[in-house]
């Protein structure tokens, strides 16, 4: 009986000690299919959502106050204020780097909130079926065609100023957005719990969520990635929105409340391009960086767009050599003739 | 069940959600819209008696005299009679007439700039996919730069260039306010001139993703069997392209207008304010910062059936396209 322990766990440390690397390897190799290949454009992603990231987090530690009034209104940028100021005077550089930090924290957070719903309603209708899922479907095809942005503007608009915090526009904009994500979850899911070992750790009587955090979950990751980085954007551009006509959340300092001041400031009609660029472009390009990134994420998924790529790089480089070929070739007669 | 009934009996229920949300919001969220709304007909002039005071109650919440179903059901009554109250910022105008003025302008303006759009992303996204790997193709990513930026924004930016800095366009307004609106030529071009900026904008915000959907679509459709057929057959490329990939890649670009509707109208109503066009959406946001709650449910409610309407439009037409669809029980 004493024997019998170390009889059963040697061979695996045996093997363990005597080959370390090969379990090691496996299993990284196992993660780099789940991570995206680098690409040009995943390194342009990456860098623009690492600075712009960045720019958020520390930005606000270098700049001065964002609030604070000088007598030097509507300066275009120059070496003291990079990016001029506003038509009181406030450093726009400095506004820039606390609202580019407020539309991060808001787009993070109506980013968990809104992955959250859509894997339950999307992943819990898919794997328990029959009547749920089909009543789960339903909902989330009516909250799909109920047009968003309306809709968020009349539950802000019935909500008084006062208790309009951050946390309100967060989960309204999180109930109205999870639904084309949920829908895409749904389809993985039904595809995923067809599979055989799924059938057999439900046969071997586990119980519901933990089939569904151990078994199925891990294979819908890049999925929830990826509708997880378009919730983000989402959130930015309809908080952005929201604060641009005046009901985002009270007190708060994002890159569509700027925007709302340059409106309001008419920075349109003066001129002022300095005031109203610099919000929109954050905007755009934290998106853009966040979308090159979700196309690498889309070849884990599929693994047919990969091939896709490399399809296209091989056609490249045939449409290369047909054109170096066909030089060659009039190359060629062109010195016969003058023979 | 048949598609078409299926399809009819989904858009029913999806109203049904619509006009519940309408009537729950305002009772589940805090706040006191009713008294607000009163009071401020009592500053235009208007005697408030206790039939008005219910009416909007019963739009709005706050009347916790009779049960919640009762209240329900009148609600449902009183829309079905199409009354939804008076609008407290154009008073005495009433909601329905108010939104029936401002409707046709943003029908026309988001219903042609998103068909433009549309055609416009599926014929060059079916161009780029056809030929991948050319210079043009690998261009594509970059068009996910227009799809993230604010609808918003991009008409700052497009006022500010041409209407105020070229002065090809007018900054603001849906016509030239000398002339009375009417079906006669000089109107409808004044109306075309001035809503050219906000169009422009949709269709710039919007194209980004028919095209890329429509490439990718082309590109795997570009791998199936039957294109190498039909160019084994000998077909001429142009005719591979017009009536075998084309057609098949389109599909789920005309399924996906659903979603893309829904995105365009939310992005058009911002969009209106920028340019004070006297849209829909400029009345919605004008009701918001009028408290004028009645009419801000109304267009709430009519935004919500046009979406519905076109949907349900498009989904008919996907049967007759799709016969795929008709055929999954």
């Amino acid at each position: 009986m004493t024997n019998l322990k170390p009889a059963n766990t040697t061979p695996v440390a045996d093997a363990a000690a005597a080959d370390p690397a090969a379990p090691a390897a496996r299993a990284r190799s196992g993660w780099r299919s789940l991570l995206p290949t680098m690409t040009p454009w995943l390194a342009i992603g990456l860098v623009l959502v690492a600075g712009i990231g960045l720019f958020g987090l520390l930005g606000p530690l270098f700049v001065g106050d964002p609030q604070q009034i000088r007598d030097q209104g509507l300066t275009p940028p120059s070496a003291e204020f990079w990016l001029g100021t506003t038509q009181t005077g406030q450093d726009v550089l400095a506004q820039l780097a606390y609202a580019t930090r407020g539309s991060l924290q808001i787009g993070l957070l109506v980013g968990v909130l809104a992955t959250v719903l859509s894997a339950f309603f999307g992943i819990y209708g898919a794997y328990r079926g029959k009547f749920l899922d089909d009543a789960f479907s339903l909902f989330t095809n009516v909250f799909l065609v109920i047009p968003g942005l309306p809709l968020v503007i009349v539950i802000s608009g019935f909500v008084p100023r006062e208790s309009r915090g951050l946390w309100t526009i967060a989960v309204v904009l999180a109930v109205t957005g999870w639904a084309a994500s949920a829908r895409v979850l749904h389809a993985q899911t039904l595809s995923v719990r067809q599979r055989d070992y799924v059938a057999a750790s439900q046969v071997s009587g586990e119980r519901p969520w933990r089939v569904i955090v151990v078994e199925i979950l891990p294979n819908l990751l890049p999925v929830i990635a990826s509708q997880f980085v378009f919730a983000v954007i989402a959130a930015i551009l309809g908080e952005a929105g929201l604060s641009y006509i005046g009901l985002g959340a009270s007190n708060s300092a994002t890159l569509g409340t700027m925007l709302f001041y340059a409106q309001n400031g008419f920075a349109l009609s003066l001129g002022a391009w300095w005031w109203f660029v610099p919000p929109g472009l954050m905007i755009a390009l934290f998106g853009m960086g966040l979308s090159l990134v979700n196309f690498s994420i889309d070849e884990v998924i599929n693994p047919k767009l990969k091939n896709l790529r490399q399809h296209r790089k091989r056609a490249r480089r045939a449409l290369r050599l047909e054109r170096d070929l066909a030089q060659r070739a009039r190359r060629t007669p062109v010195k016969e003739t003058d023979r | 069940m048949n598609y078409f009934l299926r399809k009819l009996s989904f858009y029913a229920v999806a109203l049904w959600a619509a006009l519940t949300l309408n009537f729950a919001i305002p009772r589940l969220l805090p706040g006191n819209p009713v008294d607000i709304l009163l009071a401020k007909l009592q500053q235009r002039g208007e005697t408030v008696t206790p039939e008005t005071r219910k009416a909007y109650a019963l739009l709005l919440g706050g009347d916790s005299s009779d049960p919640l179903w009762i209240q329900y059901w009148d609600y449902l009554k009183n829309l079905a009679k199409g009354d939804l109250g008076v609008s407290v910022s154009y008073y005495p105008a009433k909601v329905s007439d108010v939104i029936l003025t401002s409707l046709p302008w943003t029908v026309v303006l988001v219903g042609i700039a998103t068909i433009l759009a549309a055609v416009l992303g599926v014929l060059l996204g079916a161009v780029v996919g056809w030929k991948p790997g050319t210079w043009l193709d690998s261009l594509v990513p970059s068009t996910t730069l227009l799809a993230a930026v604010p609808y918003f924004w991009l008409a700052l930016i497009l006022a500010y260039l041409l209407a105020r800095v070229l002065g090809w366009f007018p900054l603001q307004g849906g016509y030239d306010v000398v002339l009375t609106p009417g079906w006669n030529a000089e109107f409808i071009g004044s109306a075309i001139q001035y809503g050219f900026l906000p169009a422009l904008t949709i269709v710039l915000a919007s194209v980004g993703g028919w095209l890329l959907g429509m490439r990718n679509m082309m590109v795997s459709t570009l791998s199936e069997d039957y294109i190498l057929t039909a160019e084994a057959k000998g077909l001429s490329p142009r005719k591979i392209l017009r009536s075998y990939a084309s057609r098949n890649a389109v599909l789920p670009s005309v399924a996906g207008f659903a979603i893309s509707l829904g995105f365009v109208v939310s992005g058009s109503v911002i969009t209106e304010q920028v340019f004070s066009y006297p849209g829909i959406g400029g009345r919605l946001l004008g009701a918001v910062t009028n408290n004028d709650y009645a009419l801000m449910q109304g267009v709430f409610l009519f935004i919500t059936l046009a979406v519905l309407g076109a949907n349900l439009l498009v989904d008919l037409l996907y049967g007759l396209i799709d016969p795929r669809t008709r055929a999954r029980t």
